[in-house]
């Protein structure tokens, strides 16, 4: 996604500088939500406000709307025929392998060091072994880290 | 009308504790089917298939398919639009602070220790994708398929190989569409 926003942003539209869009993209990776929707926001509301953050956003969500809804309309209708349903058998086999990828590269990106990597594992086992709900063990993480920084326990 | 309101409640949550992108959505659509009936975790491998195929960030693509499912064409409204209202709000109160809101050493702790347990999540996910479309029989039991598991395997080397990495995510997907019509899997 860096690339495309790079090219419309900075090289077409001569809206941010490539120095700003990285500083948004890195505030992008640390707030709530969709990367790429946070960028594009953050462009919107630094070029014209709230409005212009509105906007953007808009933009950036309507191809998917679009597309996702006729293709989910296309899929529902056609579920129940033979070569659709064996076509979405071979697909799910993909679609295993894609999440293991993404697992992996996260993994590589995320898991750096001791600590990081008892945080994956133990947040993987709770979530697998007990009911607590996704939210609560975000919010039990960032909480933890804070923790951390205030005993002196993260270098950062 | 209660459907609205309740794709508004849970996917304003998705969208304010999904962090770390696109792929930190999917465990909380995982989680989804055990609250509301608007899709079954079988489900979910479809939608990503059809996120991971279209253009457009794989989150949105995840939102407007499950309100989809839930609701129809509005129902895809309601979702999408709910998941970007908190990056909307916390843009625009973070866009007065920039400079020291990356540099936060609460913020950088915090997110440092939120990363890999959502790495650890998403793992989670995964897992729970690979029991339904992989290891459960169609009667709900537990099952080993020999054949497609060597088959995802195989994909995942060749998708992560040097030479075909840079292969958009759709190759794959054709590919396994049509490997699914000639095995009649």
């Amino acid at each position: 996604m860096l690339p495309m926003l790079k090219y419309e942003l900075v090289e077409k539209n001569g809206w941010v500088t490539e120095e700003e869009l990285l500083d948004y993209y890195a505030v992008g990776q640390c707030t709530p939500g969709i990367i790429a929707v946070n960028v594009s926001t953050f462009v919107g509301y630094k070029k014209r406000g709230i409005i212009g953050a509105i906007f953007s956003t808009l933009g950036m969500v309507s191809p998917s709307l679009i597309i996702v809804s006729i293709l989910a309309l296309f899929l529902e209708q056609f579920m129940s025929n033979k070569i659709v349903a064996h076509a979405v058998g071979g697909i799910k086999i993909v679609v295993c392998a894609l999440m293991l990828n993404t697992v992996v590269t996260m993994a590589k990106k995320s898991v750096v060091g001791g600590l990081c990597c008892g945080i994956a594992v133990l947040s993987f086992l709770l979530a697998v072994f007990t009911p607590i709900p996704t939210v609560f063990l975000v919010i039990i993480a960032g909480i933890f880290g804070i923790i951390l920084y205030r005993m002196g326990g993260v270098k950062l | 009308m209660r459907v609205f309101w309740d794709l508004f409640i849970e996917f304003f949550q998705i969208g304010l504790f999904a962090i770390g992108g696109g792929p930190a959505t999917i465990p909380f659509l995982m989680d989804l089917p055990s609250r509301h009936d608007w899709y079954e975790r079988a489900d979910v491998a479809n939608m990503l298939a059809v996120s991971e195929s279209t253009p457009g960030p794989i989150g949105i693509n995840m939102a407007t398919y499950a309100g989809y499912r839930a609701a129809g064409f509005l129902g895809g409204i309601t979702a999408t639009f709910s998941l970007v209202l908190p990056s909307l709000i916390v843009i625009i109160i973070v866009a007065r602070i920039l400079n020291s809101f990356s540099q936060n050493p609460y913020v950088r702790s915090a997110f440092y220790t939120i990363r890999p347990a959502v790495t650890g999540l998403i793992a989670t996910a995964v897992l729970g994708i690979w029991e339904t479309s992989l290891f459960t029989a169609e009667d709900g039991s537990f099952q080993f398929p020999v054949f497609p598991v060597a088959l995802v395997v195989l994909f995942y080397f060749a998708m992560t190989h040097k030479k075909l990495k840079k292969l958009h995510p759709a190759f794959w997907i054709f590919c396994g569409a049509v490997i699914g019509i000639v095995f009649q899997m």
